[in-house]
């Protein structure tokens, strides 16, 4: 029989030994084994004690197991507090080796853009296209009679000599102006007509603020009653949005044989406000469009009654918009695929 | 158009200073491009008296003391020979603008600045200046071309400053005059503007002349092409007396930069730029057979040009030809010969309206142009050239250059000269402009510009002057309304009686973007290239004489041979930016374009050529391959929800083992591969380069199919991983297609592994897939799939001789 008396100092004992080897552990796994020394089912030195509950007296039995029980309780808990810490310490261990520079640079995430003519093409035809405006694209090989005579140019007139334009063959050419669109549309359909007519243009021009081609977005509204107040008033509101809010427009008299009377348009500088800078040549004004009321003979050309309708047309040069907008100082830039500028333009 | 401010104000009362004068020019539509002073280069110039002038010995120089009102006399150091005590002459003072001067003292070499200094040992505060140094001749100011000091006039005044006294402060305005108002291309037309805007009396030009009752006897003029000449006059000068023009004639002359020539070519320069009618002097010793006769020239016909150079003619070239022969191409130049002497005693003068296009079209054909080319090529209208001659002739008279005969001949189509009635609703004219100008505005405006309206009621009626041939109907009166009116009374509208239209991109133009957005999320930039190239691109890339990418269409007038040809193909282009790039030092990149390539029906063009839109990508640098190209061409297929096939294939400027066609529906649309060293070596590419292009236009009948929902799979997808061994020749694409046909229930096949070497043996590799099986109609039981893949080997082997890999 054993002593019960000596059993439970060895209790004692065992929690001493467990305090005093608790100091020396450094990780979790020590701790894993500590614990094991003392709680595995077989060779655990309190799962020991437990084992002699056979050899002690029947009267005792009760009072020793309590304490034995007891006594495994407070080791599991000791343990599972010291697992808690050390694998906390780890962990900060752990993230302390991962420590980076997070000032190396960033790993490339790759897009691309839209070319600028494009950016300026989309937005643009975001607001008309919001206004009621289809989209019409014309072709860029066109024939004489669109590109000039149905457009009121006939074959002698001075305007031609406003334009270089390349030939194809005596009747075809490459169309100087996305007005040759006009025709096709009107000759298409009746009023209501709200276009625009994105597209290349082609003049025998070459220098740093001219290219052979460029982008033009013709637009064109024919309906009852529309006059030069309405295409003032779409202008400044179609500029407001591109410009900023605060811009103004401001028209002033121009030439073109399909409109009469035919206007410039100039935006107030976004740049200075129209005080007058570098960008306004000091002006406070920046052309940007020409424009005007439909000339009856276009209407007629079409089979469009000019008594019943009335319409305005403009004009506008995408490069143009996209140099003022981006600060671009040569048109030849665009037409490079120079990744260099293609990648500063996201917009 | 020069317009110098001193002539204008002949013509016209200018009450506003000239920055006012400019506004409101631009305001009725007259742009000034630039407005200048003749002297603009010249400052701190003023007249200075020598006080004393002694000789410096051994040299050409004098050292004076000049009083230039400073209030100090300046010791000055000066070569020329004509510097004297008492003389005034132009000064210029430290820090004065003059022009530098060859050694000649005559050609200017550009603008100095005059400081302070020595010459000799003398001190020199300043320079006596020539005339040249200031940018005079004798054209502008008497006295000014002598080769020495510039002698100014006695009473002039010391310390004033010298543009004063020799017209250097003229403001000259260089004013754009659009192409409908040819009226405005001269002085005077820009007065009767002026006149108009600023509401101030208008001058004409003196125009009475008196004929002696001397005629020029049986002498006829015919016109034979009235379409080419419809109004022909000519009058008969003799007793002419060629002298020098007088010096307000020159100086005018001059500020437009017209050399004088004599008194009779000077008139006909001198009305050209008043009123804008090119003028022509037959001296009549030339004129045989008594006669001018205005005909079309005869096929192959030639004249010799007054510049002695020899034109071959078409029936589409207008002469002026006395009896026997052609003495002047119509409205372009005299011929050889036929021009004004020192000895001419008699001239007939021609003053005639010449249809613009003719001229313009001859004159760009023969490649000869002359002041009054120019002029015709712009439209002259018959009022002009019937005032133009009676101005002549005062001319003439004024300066007594000759004698004025009662010979003269007006061969006209029966145009008026008078003004023509208009008739125009006002309320017309106002809803062109969508505001309503008070009848009085319309009133004043229209008076002012000589159209002399009366309004009754809703009526309003105008007399049109000859010159102003652009009006034709009341948008024209619209438009000469709201320009004196002012554009800032025009509001700000939105269209109120317009109907609601619903406006769009179509499906095309949606589809398009969704491809550029999808592109640039791959990383690939948006470029732009010409619609037209070079033939040295087809030269680049190979193609054969034969390929279709030949067979382009050409311009007829291109800016260079660079430009000259219609693309049909993308590829060339993209091959340059790609090189472009590596040259910049962009290293890698992808590049995408969609634009046309043209294929023409027919050669040259009699109908509309197809443009057919294309995609093309370019991809370069170390991290790229064939295969990230084809996953461009991948991304392509997705967005359009298509599936491309893939073929090996040969194209002209590509690798010929790393090029593929591209398929759709068994029809070829495009290929993709990797450029060839020749061609990298040609454009000096230090990296590979792939390019791909894809006709667009043959897969619109794709775009904006509906994608049908397919649902998800209703039992348990299986996956099995088939390492296999087979020829190093198999494809992989082979390997697919087998297993594919194998089993319907094979719904993706994926390679993930290649490899190569031991201890596979030599003249074999091994491929790794993962083929997916999806049920169908019923869950898979426990063995099926295993059958499945026992048929695929099976077939594999049969097929390919292909094992599995143990």
């Amino acid at each position: 029989m054993q002593d019960v008396n000596e059993l439970l100092s060895r209790i004692n004992e065992i929690k001493e030994e467990i305090h005093a080897g608790a100091a020396d552990l450094k990780t979790s796994k020590n701790v894993y084994e500590f614990k094991k020394t003392f709680l595995d089912s077989k060779q655990g030195k309190i799962s020991a004690l437990m084992k002699e509950m056979r050899s002690i007296p029947k009267e005792q039995k009760q009072e020793f197991g309590k304490n034995v029980n007891a006594a495994k309780e407070w080791a599991l808990g000791f343990f599972d507090e010291l697992d808690q810490k050390m694998k906390a310490r780890e962990l900060q261990l752990r993230y302390e080796s991962e420590k980076i520079d997070i000032t190396m640079p960033a790993e490339k995430v790759t897009y691309g853009n839209l070319h600028p003519i494009t950016s300026v093409r989309n937005q643009l035809s975001d607001i008309f296209v919001s206004m009621g405006f289809e989209v019409f694209e014309g072709t860029e090989i066109e024939t004489d009679y669109y590109n000039f005579t149905a457009l009121n140019t006939p074959d002698d007139h001075p305007a031609r000599d406003m334009q270089d334009t390349f030939y194809l063959s005596p009747e075809f050419l490459l169309r100087t102006q996305t007005s040759a669109a006009q025709i096709h549309v009107m000759e298409k359909k009746q009023p209501p007509i709200k276009i625009i007519s994105p597209g290349k243009v082609f003049r025998s021009d070459d220098d740093a603020t001219h290219s052979p081609m460029f982008s033009q977005m013709e637009g064109l509204v024919v309906d009852k009653g529309i006059s030069l107040c309405d295409l003032k008033g779409m202008l400044t509101m179609v500029s407001q949005q591109i410009f900023g809010e605060e811009t103004k427009t401001r028209l002033r008299p121009s030439y073109f044989p399909f409109t009469e009377p035919s206007v410039e348009v100039d935006v107030s500088c976004f740049q200075c406000g129209g005080a007058g800078c570098k960008l306004c040549k000091g002006t406070g004004w920046i052309e940007v469009l020409g424009a005007g009321v439909v000339n009856k003979k276009v209407l007629e050309n079409c089979g469009i009654d000019s008594n019943e309708y009335s319409g305005f047309a403009f004009g506008l040069g995408l490069e143009r918009i996209a140099m003022l907008k981006y600060g671009i100082n040569n048109i030849k830039m665009l037409f490079e695929s120079d990744l260099r500028v293609l990648d500063q333009i996201d917009d | 158009m020069l317009v110098p401010l001193s002539w204008l104000k002949e013509y016209v009362d200018i009450n506003v200073t000239p920055e006012v004068l400019e506004e409101k020019l631009f305001s009725c539509g007259f742009e000034v491009e630039e407005r200048y002073e003749l002297g603009r280069d010249i400052s701190g110039v003023v007249v200075g008296e020598v006080v004393e002038c002694e000789p410096i010995p051994d040299t050409h120089l004098h050292v004076c003391k000049v009083d230039a009102g400073t209030g100090e006399l300046l010791q000055i150091c000066c070569g020329a020979d004509n510097v004297h005590a008492g003389g005034k002459f132009p000064v210029a003072l430290h820090g004065a603008q003059v022009y530098a001067t060859a050694k000649d003292h005559v050609t200017i070499e550009g603008v100095m600045t005059i400081k302070k200094g020595k010459l000799r040992g003398y001190e020199s505060n300043g320079m006596l200046c020539s005339g040249v140094e200031l940018g005079l001749n004798e054209n502008l100011y008497p006295g000014a071309g002598y080769n020495g000091l510039l002698v100014l006039p006695a009473d002039a005044k010391v310390g004033e400053d010298v543009k004063v006294i020799t017209g250097l402060d003229e403001q000259i305005f260089d004013i754009a005059i659009t192409a409908n108002r040819p009226d405005c291309q001269s002085i005077f037309g820009i007065a009767r503007e002026v006149a108009a805007v600023l509401g101030t009396e208008l001058h004409e030009p003196a125009l009475d002349f008196h004929p002696t009752e001397v005629v020029k006897e049986g002498f006829n003029v015919t016109v034979d092409a009235p379409d080419l000449c419809p109004r022909y006059s000519a009058h008969y000068v003799y007793d002419v007396n060629i002298a020098e023009s007088p010096a307000w004639m020159r100086r005018r002359l001059a500020l437009l930069g017209n050399n004088s020539i004599s008194n009779i070519v000077d008139i006909t320069n001198y009305v050209l730029r008043e009123l804008g009618q090119p003028l022509h002097a037959f001296d009549c010793d030339y004129l045989e057979g008594n006669a001018i006769h205005v005909r079309r020239a005869a096929e192959g016909e030639k004249i010799v040009t007054l510049d002695e150079k020899e034109f071959t003619l078409t029936e589409n070239n207008l002469l002026i030809c006395d009896g026997r022969k052609a003495v002047a191409l119509a409205g372009i130049m005299g011929g050889l010969n036929s021009g004004i002497r020192e000895t001419t005693k008699e001239v007939m003068f021609e003053s005639a309206k010449f249809a613009r296009d003719n001229i313009r079209k001859s004159s760009r054909a023969l490649g000869q142009t002359s002041d009054a080319s120019q002029r015709y090529s712009k439209g002259v209208d018959e009022y002009a050239t019937v005032m133009a001659m009676k101005r002549v002739l005062h001319l003439i008279e004024e300066l007594g250059a000759g004698k004025v005969s009662s010979t003269h001949f007006d061969v006209n189509t029966g145009n008026s000269v008078e003004p023509s009635r208009m008739k125009a609703s006002i309320e017309k004219v106002n809803s062109v402009l969508g505001i309503t100008v008070p009848d009085e505005e319309i009133k004043r405006i229209l008076t002012g510009l000589n159209f002399q309206p009366e309004i009754n009621g809703d009526e309003l009626t105008i007399q049109v002057p000859a010159y102003r041939e652009d009006m034709e109907d009341y948008p024209d009166i619209a438009e000469e309304v709201i320009r004196m009116y002012g554009y800032d009374h025009i509001k700000d509208t939105f269209m109120p009686t317009a109907k609601v239209t619903i406006g769009g991109l179509n499906l095309i133009q949606k589809t398009t973007l969704k491809l550029k957005r999808s592109l640039c999320a791959v990383g690939a930039f948006e470029g732009m290239h010409y619609s037209f190239f070079s033939p040295a691109d087809l030269d680049l890339m190979e193609y054969p004489e034969d390929a279709p990418e030949r067979h382009a269409i050409e311009l007829i007038n291109p800016i260079n041979r660079d430009l000259s040809l219609m693309r049909t193909t993308l590829a060339p282009q993209m091959v340059h930016a790609i090189a472009r790039n590596m040259k910049r030092g962009t290293f890698e990149g992808r590049i995408f374009e969609i634009g046309n390539r043209f294929i023409p029906k027919d050669l040259p063009l009699t109908e509309y050529p197809d443009e057919r839109e294309t995609l093309a990508a370019g991809v370069f640098g170390e991290n790229e391959s064939f295969f990230t190209l084809k996953g461009i061409a991948e991304t392509v297929a997705g967005v359009l929800e298509l599936t491309f096939d893939y073929a090996p294939c040969q194209k002209p400027g590509l690798h010929p083992y790393q090029t593929a066609s591209i398929s759709f529906d068994g029809k070829e649309i495009g290929y993709l591969g990797r450029i060839s060293y020749e061609v990298m070596q040609k454009e000096d590419m230090r990296f590979p380069g792939y390019v791909m292009e894809l006709d667009l236009a043959s897969l619109y009948a794709q775009y904006g199919k509906a994608k049908v929902f397919q649902p998800l799979p209703k039992y348990a997808i299986e996956k099995r991983d088939l390492a296999l061994i087979m020829e190093k020749t198999v494809t992989c694409g082979e390997v697919e297609q087998v297993i594919k046909s194998a089993c319907p229930f094979v719904t993706d096949v994926k390679l993930f592994d290649v490899y190569e070497g031991a201890p596979i043996p030599p003249s074999k590799k091994s491929m790794a897939f993962t083929v997916t099986f999806t049920p169908k109609e019923e869950e898979f039981g426990s063995d099926t799939v295993d059958g499945y893949v026992k048929k695929i080997l099976k077939n594999l082997n049969y097929h390919l001789a292909i094992e599995l890999r143990s």
